[in-house]
């Protein structure tokens, strides 16, 4: 930065605030808050508050939170009848339980392809342990839907897969590899593996190979090793990585809406249907809640369990 | 855990399964059949289209445009935010500041959407309410999608920029107050320059970030103002379609530039530091 | 000029009519429930190289940030040449600090970092470009003045932090150990180069430091430092030689502490120590009574070892005992001696002469030292 731009900001902020007559601190304070306020708290007040209202014919589509009675008084109009509706209907139940099955299952194996990998980059020398973590995290920078799109072309009846297949001899009908919850695991460990690895290496690469030769020369084969300290070290890694898959898999809308059969249910999917389609926002608003509920969960339980162990 | 052929075989199908469907995607871009992976022979014939195709190109702008005020905004909030959080210990509401900077991080982009969404529609209608301030609202479109995207892209800015300020030795801040600058100057002098690569960092993830956006972005939009992945995704729901493997290819190619280049630069600047 | 003139002109502390030019007053500073700096009070003079010596935690720094304005007394004064600090932020103290870390703006250059200060004054870039170039030529760094600090060695990076701090000629240097990124040698040749600089400029220097030979070497006097109280203030010598406490006895050099019950209060006083008996100690009359618990600090260096018995004498201690270590320095030995009743007594021997048969481990030895060796401390 030029010594112009910064005396000419210094001066500015300087003026400006004198101006105003506030304090510094109080300024800077105020403007992450305001905004983070204004843009994000209030959203999901109001989103809580339209949970609460019946869907209408109007605009906007709902019911007012209070009207006036004939005589005059107030009178707030809030229900929990949304949520009831909700847990009444087993398509809002399945949905929210195939979700977690769908991110429970996806989460194990990222898991499992991500974990050698980051193994084997974490004990690599080193100009290949730069250039194979630049190999994993370059994918992140293109287009998370074009990346999916991909796999369109990949799994399609005449896809490169069944097109492949069908050359070699292997299969003599194509596969039905599209629209399907197969097609959604993939998408989602294909899109999220990154995250996956990369706190996995951060872990494993602070791992002491001295440990490991301790173990060696105490008698463990390389397996035992394995399983009994270099595992065992790296669950903050598996913890971290899991989370960081598992959570967007949860509220995913782009995966299972592309590569997903129509009978793949996932909440995200749900909510955009809800919304967009059916326009009935109330619904739509508590399908969110409850949703956040969904995802808050884990991360209040990791963040217990952590404390308890910085108790320890 | 096996030493020899188990650790090399995974990480190279680990490869293969990142690598390869982008792979393709490149390559039948430039297949001549609209049947996308039939192969009919070379052809450039997509990208003529794709040139010609007015939507792509107005969303891709409207898209730059978003990315572009977005990642600014994003870094001047998320940078004063972190710097709050970091330089500032005690104050109200530090905790609510914590959660609000913290939250869009892990939130599902379905609820963050739907619910600035609402939020903008109520003030409308508030808005509008009252003759006074009626007309004030921008209208949902570009404006609303760049806030949507601030807000969620200030978080991620934040996280990197709070780890510089904390790897930051403070006493240089001390430093520059003990030499006679105020706090305002020390700031701008020394706070700003110092972090500044991580403030490029962040500005950089946000405005891939914002560029990338498709759920919040379908949900605050308005007519007339669709982005790039919108259009490419209305396009894709109806299945695979070869221009945009055309468009995808010429994204490709940026960002390897990009980050080629942004390797170089590195490389340059690390050598210049050790010399 | 009358000898106690000349105290007066160079140690103005010898002197009750001198005017202190710094003064603390008081000074507690407590983070939640730690009490950092616990009612320090101290008064520096004019032109003294003051050293707070103290082990990481003691709340020397603080003491010294609170100086600079970084952070606020809980209670106290601080009076800088007459002014109350109190409110005055950091960037308007007639202070300023060279940091531990040197904390040189690391995107500016050298010449940079030192107008830094000289240009938020007010002054017109050829005046402030002028000063620096002179502060660079007294640190000897007039060929870097372009380089930025991550070209420069350790050494070099120091000198720039002190020439940054001094260019404003600021009525108070604050240094927070300023030597201790610097290897063995280079700290022992920065040193001199310190007191060089602090002596043509005239300016009065604090300095932090948990380096005893650092602040013997620099100090003018020194403040010992403990658990956010000062134990002793006073010459290099002073502290070695008359410690008041255990604490700063112990702290400062090596020393053998005896624990005992005084037995007569008339000079060379004399201490009953049970099973090694009683010995003989300096101290004035009237400092102890008869049958208070005292303790008595015995420098290794003040021992005398031979292998036949030493005439008795008055005054002198004796005490027979066993070699059970030996470390030869070169310069110097360090014997570990078993006494009688079984405790190590250390003892350090000057290699002056170059003696054929020097005592060696397993020899039967008398250890012996004049009272006039042992202090004695009642706390």
């Amino acid at each position: 930065m030029s010594a112009l731009t910064q005396n000419v900001l210094w001066r500015g902020t300087a003026r400006v605030m004198g101006l105003v007559g506030i304090r510094g601190r109080t300024l800077v304070i105020a403007v992450p808050m305001l905004w983070l306020l204004l843009f994000f708290l209030v959203p999901f007040v109001v989103l809580g508050r339209i949970s609460l209202a019946e869907p209408m014919i109007a605009r906007p589509p709902y019911s007012p939170l209070w009207e006036r009675g004939p005589d005059g008084s107030l009178q707030i109009i809030a229900s929990l009848e949304n949520y009831r509706f909700l847990l009444s209907d087993a398509l809002y139940r399945n949905a929210y339980l195939s979700s977690i099955r769908i991110a429970v299952v996806s989460t194990v194996f990222a898991l499992l392809i991500g974990y050698p990998i980051a193994y084997f980059i974490a004990r690599s020398p080193e100009p290949r342990r730069s250039v194979l973590l630049l190999m994993v995290i370059l994918p992140f920078w293109t287009s998370f839907l074009l990346r999916v799109y991909a796999w369109m072309g990949f799994l399609r009846r005449e896809g490169v897969i069944n097109n492949t297949l069908v050359g070699l001899g292997v299969i003599d009908e194509p596969l039905v590899l599209m629209q399907t919850d197969l097609a959604v695991y993939i998408g989602i460990v294909y899109t999220y593996l990154p995250f996956m690895i990369l706190p996995l290496y951060a872990n494993l690469v602070k791992l002491d190979s001295a440990l490991l030769e301790a173990a060696g020369d105490l008698g463990a084969s390389p397996m035992v090793t394995f399983f009994t300290v270099t595992l065992p070290l790296s669950l903050p890694g598996i913890v971290a990585g899991s989370m960081l898959v598992f959570i967007p898999a949860i509220g995913e809308y782009v995966i299972p809406a592309l590569l997903g059969g129509p009978d793949t249910l996932m909440i995200g999917r749900v909510l955009w249907d809800e919304f967009f389609s059916s326009r009935d926002w109330p619904v739509a608003s508590a399908v969110a809640i409850v949703m956040l509920f969904l995802v808050v969960a884990p991360i209040m339980w990791l963040q217990s369990v952590q404390n308890r162990r910085a108790l320890d | 855990m096996a030493r020899g052929w188990f650790l090399p075989l995974a990480v190279t199908l680990g490869l293969a399964f990142l690598y390869a469907p982008i792979l393709s995607l490149v390559v039948f871009s430039f297949n001549e059949s609209r049947l996308v992976t039939v192969w009919g022979g070379f052809s450039t014939r997509w990208y003529g289209e794709l040139l010609e195709d007015a939507q792509i190109l107005g969303s891709a702008w409207i898209s730059l445009k978003v990315a572009f005020f977005s990642a600014c905004l994003a870094t001047i909030i998320g940078t004063l935010g972190a710097f709050v959080l970091v330089r500032f210990h005690r104050f109200w509401g530090r905790m609510l500041l914590v959660a609000m900077l913290t939250a869009p991080l892990v939130m599902p982009e379905v609820i963050t959407g739907l619910s600035l969404l609402l939020m903008f529609v109520a003030s409308e209608t508030f808005l509008n309410s009252h003759p006074l301030t009626s007309g004030l609202f921008p209208g949902r479109g570009v404006v609303t999608i760049v806030i949507a995207h601030t807000t969620f892209c200030a978080a991620f800015v934040a996280v990197i920029a709070q780890s510089r300020l904390r790897d930051m030795d403070q006493s240089l801040e001390e430093a520059a107050r003990d030499l006679g600058a105020g706090p305002v100057r020390v700031f701008f002098d020394i706070t700003l320059p110092v972090i500044a690569p991580a403030l490029v960092s962040g500005w950089l993830l946000a405005f891939t970030l914002s560029l990338d956006d498709l759920v919040i972005a379908s949900f605050v939009s308005g007519p007339g103002a669709s982005t790039l992945p919108m259009v490419i995704f209305s396009k894709v729901r109806l299945g695979v379609s070869p221009d945009v493997n055309a468009l995808a290819t010429i994204m490709i190619a940026i960002v390897a530039v990009a980050v080629i280049a942004a390797g170089l630069l590195m490389r340059r600047s690390a050598r210049q530091r050790t010399s | 000029m009358s000898d106690s003139a000349l105290a007066a002109d160079t140690k103005p502390w010898r002197s009750a009519a001198a005017r202190p030019f710094i003064s603390i007053r008081n000074i507690t500073k407590r983070f939640d429930d730690v009490t950092a700096v616990d009612d320090v009070s101290l008064d520096i003079y004019q032109g003294e190289l003051f050293c707070l010596l103290g082990g990481s935690g003691c709340g020397k720094s603080t003491l010294l940030r609170m100086m600079a304005g970084f952070e606020t007394p809980t209670a106290g004064q601080i009076l800088i040449d007459g002014q109350d600090m109190a409110g005055v932020p950091a960037d308007k103290r007639p202070t300023n600090m060279m940091f531990q870390s040197y904390a040189l703006f690391p995107h500016m250059s050298v010449e940079k970092n030192v107008a830094y200060g000289l240009l938020r004054e007010g002054k017109s870039r050829a005046e402030a470009y002028g000063r620096v170039a002179e502060m660079l030529k007294l640190v000897k760094l007039e060929a870097q003045a372009r380089r930025k600090p991550h070209q420069l060695s350790g050494g070099q990076r120091q000198r720039v932090a002190l020439a940054r701090a001094l260019v404003k000629q600021p009525k108070l240097l604050l240094l927070d150990e300023p030597l201790g990124a610097l290897d063995k040698k280079l700290r022992e040749e920065t040193q001199f180069e310190l007191i060089r600089i602090q002596e043509t400029l005239g300016v009065t220097f604090i300095v932090v430091t948990h380096d005893q030979d650092e602040a013997m070497t620099l100090a003018t006097r020194i403040g010992v430092m403990n658990e956010g109280v000062i134990r002793q203030i006073g010459e290099p010598r002073e502290i070695y030689e008359s410690p008041n406490s255990r604490y700063v006895a112990d702290f400062i050099g090596s020393v053998n502490l005896f624990e005992g019950q005084v037995a007569d209060t008339a000079a060379p006083i004399a201490v009953e120590t049970g099973d090694l008996g009683v010995m003989q100690a300096q101290g004035s009359d009237g400092s102890v009574t008869a049958g208070q618990t005292v303790w008595l600090a015995l420098r290794p260096e003040r021992i005398a070892l031979s292998r036949a018995e030493p005439a008795a004498k008055p005054g002198l201690n004796v005490l027979p005992g066993v070699v059970e270590d030996v470390a030869y320095m070169g310069h110097m030995s360090h014997f570990r001696v078993r006494l009688a009743n079984g405790r190590m007594l250390r003892v350090t021997m000057s290699n002056r002469l170059h003696d054929e048969d020097p005592i060696t481990w397993d020899e039967a030895v008398f250890a012996s030292w004049a009272a006039s060796a042992m202090r004695v401390l009642v706390e």
